[in-house]
């Protein structure tokens, strides 16, 4: 899809006045501003990319110029390829950026959603042209053929930008050279030659070809003949699984809303059950009439395709969705699945269903309070103390861990917090103690246990810890950070609580 | 001469502690101190039903004896769920006390709203043991909420509060556990001894100390158990052990 004015369409998106005027956006180089981009009425007038608005001004007077901001253009693209996500998850930008903007579509398989490949291409201009990009669109069997026949090919209507499958050679035949996406000098070549349309390279023998023009137009020849494959490597990963629902009307309820969802889910289910598929992470992407896009993600702890789980999931979310004017198009990605054996009636324990139950808890509470708030705690092989205790996904019991040797209190506090301490000899452990405002007088100690830092790591200090225990019985965990010197007062932290 | 009025409040009265008896009895959980156990009338801890332990925040005892009693309800197969403010639960320490964590799922909920919630949402779900919840600013409506999602499901709350605020009549059992000391030296370093007081408890009357028992328990770490130092009931009140302030 070619979108031969875009820069120009977008400052006449925020001025609409300028519509019918003569408008350029122009960069500084070499000394002189020269066009960058010029719009439909400027075009009419003569004014082409490339020239220096001194000449411009001479053709036209009331030209409108604009300082080019190829950043913002570009942004603005990805935007616009994110929202061409409603139509296929296969979507990116081009690259080569040789005039305008232009994004490839594979809409392999998914033009039968929106009743063939004619209507999706109306739709899809008619939707620009409401945002105000004019746009041309082409589909042929591969995209050097349709980026040819998007800009060379005569449209007078939409199904004229159709290239019926397998014809793409003997269609492009007919197109002028510069549709290979070759440079403007490489055309100025072969025009020298006699060369001009893409035909007259068909009979010439591909040695000589080569030789003569580098292997760059025989390689943009075979791209778009087919001969030669070419990926596109889309803006985001396409989904392994997807549901997409439009609605004839665009919906704004939140009852719509939740039917939508629910009817998506039960689609996605559907699919993820003949693959023997379960989610991980959903993706509900809304794509509203004013071309923005409302999307949420959850997360499960464990692979499932129980839609009545899933659509309690996005329940908590469905309040935050804003269907601003309406919403046309809702999609129900997975971006990760992974495999979940069918599943069958229990008739033994029921320790299957208890175990479902939990991970439905577990997902419910994480998608309110975030994943990482819903934890399991398993062992690792570290002797610091705040190191020994991983946090793990909730959503698999791991196995019963060997947790280290040595009196360890019930609760470590999250930072040591530093204590005034009065201690009798500088190496022994403490009299009384300030903890949290409060003065605490040792009724008995043991220790120390001395803990070396991992010498790998940056903060590695020896801690001695004690067990204290004050005098109205309450027992701590204290320790003295590195060895006594002389020179400096210890320094003291109180790590935990023993029960 | 009763009102016509205190009758028909008599007569409904009698009715309500009727439904009560005529419930389901619930699974009791024997909490393996036999002096305690005896103590309660059911014989141990009745699920399906809130219970109450507080203590000082600063001390661990409350926390110690919190995990005691999950332990007791997992009884070492069935999973529980923590719902934690802080996040210092420490595995290790939890595993010496019989929990054993891979049986734990820990949630941090940071704000009061989010606490309840989840407590409510875990008692709903019958796969679980247990809740246990560390609550803060309880109010009557929130504990008569959470004792009938617990009466629903089955599943037992315990409520730890570092606020010693009122009591709410909907927890079954309220506990206050707090350190105390051992004044011989010569016992073993790493036990700990607690005093526990059933501060309350359906269906007994608490004396004029305030509490309907008291003892005197000690853990052994080197045995993994309880043992009962003084059955403080029918002692004359000791002064409990003061602490420094400054």
């Amino acid at each position: 899809m070619w979108l031969p004015t875009f820069a120009t369409d977008r400052i006449v998106r925020r001025r609409p006045e300028w519509r019918a005027k003569p408008l350029a956006t122009i960069t500084a180089a070499a000394g002189a501003c020269r066009i960058a981009a010029v719009n439909r009425a400027g075009q009419d007038c003569g004014i082409a990319p490339g020239m220096t608005l001194a000449d411009a001004r001479a053709l036209v007077p009331d030209l409108v110029a604009v300082t080019a901001t190829p950043t913002e253009d570009g942004h603005a693209l990805t935007r616009l390829a994110e929202w061409c996500m409603r139509y296929t998850p296969w979507v990116a930008v081009d690259a080569t950026n040789l005039d305008g903007g232009a994004l490839w579509l594979d809409v392999t398989g998914c033009a039968h959603l929106f009743g063939g490949e004619g209507r999706l291409l109306r739709d899809l201009e008619a939707r620009l042209a409401a945002f105000g990009f004019a746009a041309r669109a082409a589909v042929a069997d591969t995209p050097g053929a349709a980026w040819a026949w998007a800009r060379f090919a005569v449209l007078r209507t939409a199904d004229d930008g159709i290239v019926p499958p397998g014809m793409h050679r003997a269609r492009i035949a007919e197109l002028p050279v510069a549709g290979l996406r070759l440079a403007p000098d490489l055309v100025e070549t072969l025009h020298s030659l006699g060369l001009r349309r893409i035909g007259d390279l068909y009979p010439i023998p591909r040695a000589a070809l080569a030789a003569r023009f580098g292997r760059f137009v025989l390689h943009r020849l075979d791209q778009a003949l087919g001969t030669m494959p070419e990926p596109i490597s889309p803006l985001a990963e396409p989904p392994a699984q997807q549901a997409v629902l439009a609605f004839p009307e665009p919906i704004i309820t939140a009852a719509g809303i939740a039917a939508a969802v629910q009817r998506l889910v039960e689609n996605l289910c559907d699919t993820l059950a003949q693959q023997a598929l379960g989610a991980r992470r959903l993706v509900l992407s809304c794509y509203r009439s004013d071309g923005r896009i409302a999307s949420r993600t959850i997360g499960t702890s464990a692979p499932t395709r129980d839609p009545a789980h899933l659509f309690r999931l996005f329940r908590e979310h469905l309040g935050e969705i804003d269907p601003g004017f309406g919403i046309d198009v809702m999609a129900l990605a997975a971006t990760e699945v992974a495999p979940l054996a069918p599943s069958q009636a229990s008739l033994g324990p029921a320790s299957d269903a208890t175990a479902h139950e939990l991970t439905h808890l577990v997902d419910v509470l994480g998608t309110r309070l975030g994943h990482a708030q819903v934890r399991r705690l398993a062992a690792r092989a570290s002797h610091i103390p705040e190191r020994a205790v991983a946090r793990v996904s909730a959503g698999t019991a791991p196995a019963a861990p060997e947790w280290p040797v040595g009196e360890r209190p019930l609760r470590l506090l999250p930072h040591p917090e530093p204590i005034d301490v009065t201690a009798p000899v500088p190496d022994g452990p403490p009299l009384q103690f300030v903890w949290r405002r409060r003065t605490h007088r040792v009724a008995r100690a043991m220790g120390p246990e001395r803990i070396c830092g991992e010498w790998w790591r940056d903060d590695a200090k020896l801690r001695d810890y004690y067990h204290v225990e004050d005098n109205a019985g309450c027992r701590f965990w204290v320790y003295r950070e590195d060895l006594y010197r002389p020179d400096r007062a210890a320094r003291w932290y109180l790590h935990g609580l023993f029960a | 001469m009763a009102s016509p009025k205190s009758t028909a409040i008599a007569a409904l009265r009698r009715q309500l502690t009727m439904g009560d008896a005529l419930a389901p009895a619930p699974r009791v959980t024997r909490l393996g101190i036999a002096a305690i156990d005896a103590a309660l009338p059911w014989g141990g801890l009745p699920g399906g039903a809130i219970h109450e332990v507080t203590g000082p925040e600063s001390d661990g005892a409350a926390t110690g004896f919190c995990t005691t009693l999950l332990a007791r309800l997992s009884a070492g197969t069935r999973p529980v769920l923590w719902v934690t403010a802080n996040d210092d639960l420490y595995a290790p320490g939890l595993a010496a006390f019989g929990l054993s964590p891979e049986r734990l799922i820990v949630v941090r909920a940071r704000r009061t709203a989010e606490t309840f919630w989840t407590i409510e949402e875990a008692l709903r779900c019958r796969s679980l043991a247990a809740v246990l919840g560390e609550v803060r600013g309880l109010t009557r409506t929130v504990a008569r909420r959470l004792q009938l999602v617990a009466r629903g499901s089955g599943v037992t709350a315990v409520l730890l509060r570092h606020d010693e605020d009122d009591a709410f009549a909907n927890a079954v059992t309220r506990w206050h556990v707090v350190s105390a000391r051992r004044d011989d030296a010569a016992e073993d370093d790493s036990n700990a001894r607690w005093r526990v007081d059933l501060v309350r408890c359906r269906g007994r009357i608490h004396g004029e100390e305030g509490y309907v028992a008291r003892w005197l328990i000690e853990w052994r770490a080197a045995t993994g158990d309880f043992g009962v130092v003084a059955d403080l009931r029918d002692r004359p009140d000791r002064p409990a052990p003061t602490r420094m302030a400054r």
